[in-house]
């Protein structure tokens, strides 16, 4: 609520139904929290960058860049793990994990991904540096938008939106990196004979990073992003968030007026808080929904309160239980007792069963697979012999990046024969061997005879096994048909 | 919260107006948009109206405007189509060169074929044979190994293409077993015997008197296409009838109506119909459906080396 106020009450002194942004002007901040801030930019950026071009072997069949979304061909690379589209379960398993991890994250540590790893914004935060060193701080800045449009005015705004540019064209780029092999696509990309798509796309993204990081900033946290709203509903007492301790900052006192005899709190109203925060709002109105928890308004407090020899704190990571404790007297609680709670136990239990229990699944997959279904028209076939012959779809997955020789056999089923539909009645024999292409899916359309006994359906089994001395196989249960009385 | 209930009132902790309106005690804050939210409205009308004069979307009495960049799903349709026929040329143009007996059978232009065989047989050869090419009374079941003229692939290709008693086409496959009864040539007491001695050859029925007497009638009437023991043969169509496969039906009455009135099924003959590519799909995908015979010319050995696993299914 406060937020709009703050955001859009500034706004209402033009009037009307549409506010125009105001300008925000952050200003450059030192501290712990910003420290923290560089390191997890530096290291997301780097992941983003870095990741497409890590190389990773896997054989002659199969591409050799560690990370890559094949989506011609349907496969999904990670280091020495492979997914196939009919294992997309542990996309969904990742998914379930992101779900369960942001409500760990949530109630541990609040807000704490948009105040830090969000793309949004740490490209933001990559933009008002750029901003920074092109315009100056926060009051060169604020004297540069009074001054009247000059040459050195057009200058720096070119120059910085060049700049802004540069950095998304960067961004768009790099996406595209994770969906072909790197090194190749870079040379296409120069050579100016990538796929159509691929321009498309960096298109895209450059435009939505120059405009989301360059323009709309804070806009899309506050107006635009579900996150907070759900983040919000995630929240307990006893979460961190960042706090102004109205009861030990009120009432503010500028200098002077610490020299009376009034009751003053620690709070020097100099503003810093507001100055730094990078979505525009006052802390000490309290908890709001612009505030993404980045904690530059703690650094700058803190800064301040070491200035006029006050304790560090003013503004802090706490939970509303703690403040209410505070306030009635009672001294800081812990922060680990805050992170390690039966609530955070919870949710990271859970969160570790979904991650061991599809780390389980990998070790446990097998890279062949075997999957028949019975051809249904017609059921089956009276043949002149007397016999009867069914016939099955046979897919096998090879999900080796070799080549494998397979056999299919039969078992429960006396006296049947196969083949299949490249070879004929005359070639039937009690099992098929087969070679199956590296990474890939063999499908067969096989017969199987067998004598006419009886009128029931009968249970039976095909059993894959590979021939290469890697023991692997597979087994699925079918039906064998057979004509009723004629 | 203020309780005042003047028009135009502000709240005292925002600055901004009130709506004028409160349920249970909660009032509304006349809170303004975003300006660029307006501007992404304005854009949407912008789009709209230049998706409406780019392509077809204004409804009028009996069509829609067509739009100026003139795209139609139907023109898409099209370019599709022709895009895929592009992509096929080479397949086509294989099996055009390639006599259908040439073809190997482990070749991908042989499964091309098969597909495309697929395909061609659900547009033409369903509404006899079935989707399932199992066939029903009359009408063979091209699934099994009982073949009147042949199961290899050259054969099966020569039947497609000039059909089963087609008028007009020389080539056609043709048969006609007599009418026996109808023409005169046996009585119905004779008829009657000599179903009894086909469903003696059949495994259907116990030797009988009937029977007897029905082999002597077979031998000197039925005999000379069907074979001393009644098995049939290819060079002339006739069918094997020692076997459980019927195409009209092994019953008494059904054989007793065959062998009076005779029966003349027909298949039309593809030549011209189709064309020669198609047919050869056709040829190729009914060969596959588990009865194809191998060629006798065939240039490939088609028997793959099994035979020593054999046995393993009496594992349990
Ligand atoms: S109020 Fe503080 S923590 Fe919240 S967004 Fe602003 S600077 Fe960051
Ligand atoms: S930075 Fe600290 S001292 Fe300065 S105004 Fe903000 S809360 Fe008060």
């Amino acid at each position: 609520m406060s937020t709009h106020s703050d955001r859009t009450g500034k706004a209402q002194k033009g009037g009307g139904l549409y506010a125009r942004r105001a300008d925000i002007f952050p200003r450059a901040v030192d501290g712990f929290y910003r420290r923290l801030k560089w390191a997890i930019m530096g290291v997301t950026l780097a992941i983003y960058y870095i990741t497409p071009w890590l190389r990773w072997d896997r054989g002659p069949y199969a591409p050799d860049q560690a990370v890559l979304v094949d989506l011609a061909n349907r496969r999904f690379y990670f280091f020495s793990i492979e997914i196939w589209p009919h294992e997309f379960y542990y996309v969904a398993g990742l998914l379930v994990m992101a779900g369960v991890g942001l409500f760990l994250l949530t109630s541990t540590v609040g807000r704490a991904w948009c105040g830090y790893a969000c793309p949004q914004t740490v490209w933001t935060d990559l933009y008002l540096h750029i901003e920074r060193f092109i315009d100056g701080d926060r009051n060169a800045q604020l004297r540069l938008k009074k001054a009247p449009l000059g040459p050195k005015k057009i200058f720096k705004r070119v120059t910085k939106h060049a700049a802004f540019l540069i950095v998304a064209v960067l961004t768009g780029g790099a996406w595209v990196f994770y969906f072909a092999d790197a090194p190749t696509l870079a040379r296409d990309l120069v050579a100016g004979d990538a796929a159509t798509v691929a321009y498309l796309t960096i298109g895209v993204l450059t435009f939505t990073t120059y405009w989301l990081g360059g323009w709309m900033r804070e806009q899309v946290c506050i107006y635009m992003c579900p996150w907070p709203r759900i983040q919000s509903a995630m929240l307990d007492e006893r979460s961190l968030i960042v706090t102004y301790k109205d009861w030990r900052g009120e009432p503010r006192s500028r200098g002077t007026k610490r020299q009376s005899d009034d009751p003053v709190g620690d709070c020097i109203d100099c503003n810093a808080c507001v100055a730094v925060c990078p979505t525009g709002i006052d802390i000490r109105e309290g908890p709001q929904i612009g505030c993404i928890t980045c904690a530059l308004c703690i650094d700058a407090c803190d800064e301040m309160m070491s200035k006029v020899d006050r304790p560090r704190g003013l503004i802090d990571y706490a939970t509303l239980e703690d403040c209410d404790a505070e306030r009635k007297g009672a001294a800081p609680v812990p922060v680990r007792r805050t992170i390690f709670r039966s609530r955070t136990f919870l949710y990271f239990g859970l969160w570790a069963a979904v991650g061991l229990g599809m780390l389980f699944m990998l070790g446990q997959r097998t890279r062949l697979d075997l999957s028949v279904g019975q051809e249904r028209n017609p059921l089956y076939v009276q043949l002149s012999g007397g016999e009867v012959r069914n016939a099955y779809t046979v897919k096998i997955r090879n999900m080796e990046t070799r080549p494998r020789p397979v056999r299919v056999s039969i078992e429960g089923l006396p006296g049947a024969v196969m083949w299949d539909s490249l070879g004929s009645d005359d070639s039937a024999a009690a099992a098929l061997e087969i070679e199956v292409g590296p990474d890939q899916v063999e499908r067969r359309r096989i017969y199987v005879r067998a004598p006419r006994q009886g009128e029931a359906p009968a249970e039976f089994r095909f059993r894959l096994t590979s021939l290469d001395g890697m023991p692997a196989e597979d087994i699925d249960s079918v039906r064998f048909d057979r004509p009723g009385e004629n | 919260m203020s309780t005042d209930h003047e028009d135009k009132q502000i709240d005292a902790a925002t600055g901004t107006e009130f709506k004028g309106h409160e349920w249970d005690g909660i009032q509304e804050l006349n809170t303004p948009l975003p300006r660029w939210w307006l501007w992404t409205f304005y854009a949407t009308i912008i789009f709209a109206i230049g998706y409406c004069i780019a392509y077809p979307a204004i409804p009028l009495l009996d069509r829609a405007t067509a739009g100026v960049l003139n795209w139609s799903s139907r023109g898409q349709l099209e370019k599709d189509v022709a895009a895929a026929e592009a992509e096929r040329a080479s397949v086509t143009e294989e099996l055009a060169r390639i006599p259908i007996e040439r073809l190997d059978p482990e070749s991908p232009l042989m499964r091309a074929a098969i597909a495309g065989g697929a395909a061609a047989f659900r547009v033409n050869c369903v509404q006899c044979h079935g989707s399932g090419a199992a066939g029903s009374k009359g009408y063979p079941n091209l699934n099994d190994d009982e073949w009147l003229w042949g199961g290899d692939l050259s054969a099966i290709h020569y039947t497609i293409a000039h059909g089963i008693r087609q008028p007009g086409d020389e080539d056609t496959r043709m048969s006609l077993m007599p009418a026996f009864g109808r023409d005169g040539m046996l009585s119905s007491e004779e008829i009657e015997d000599v179903v009894s001695y086909v469903r003696v050859i059949s495994h259907q029925e116990q030797p009988s008197q009937s029977a007897q007497r029905g082999a002597t009638i077979f031998a000197n009437n039925c005999a000379a296409c069907h074979g001393a023991n009644g098995t049939g043969s290819r060079a002339f169509g006739a069918p094997n009838l020692t076997d459980p496969i019927w195409l009209y039906g092994g019953d008494r009455a059904t054989l007793n109506e065959t062998v009076t009135n005779s029966r003349r099924g027909m298949m039309p003959a593809w030549d011209g119909r189709l064309d020669p590519v198609t047919i050869k799909m056709l040829a190729a995908y009914v060969h596959s459906l588990g009865g194809g015979e191998q060629s006798a010319n065939v240039g490939d050995p088609v028997t793959s080396p099994d035979a020593p696993v054999a046995g393993e299914t009496e594992a349990e």
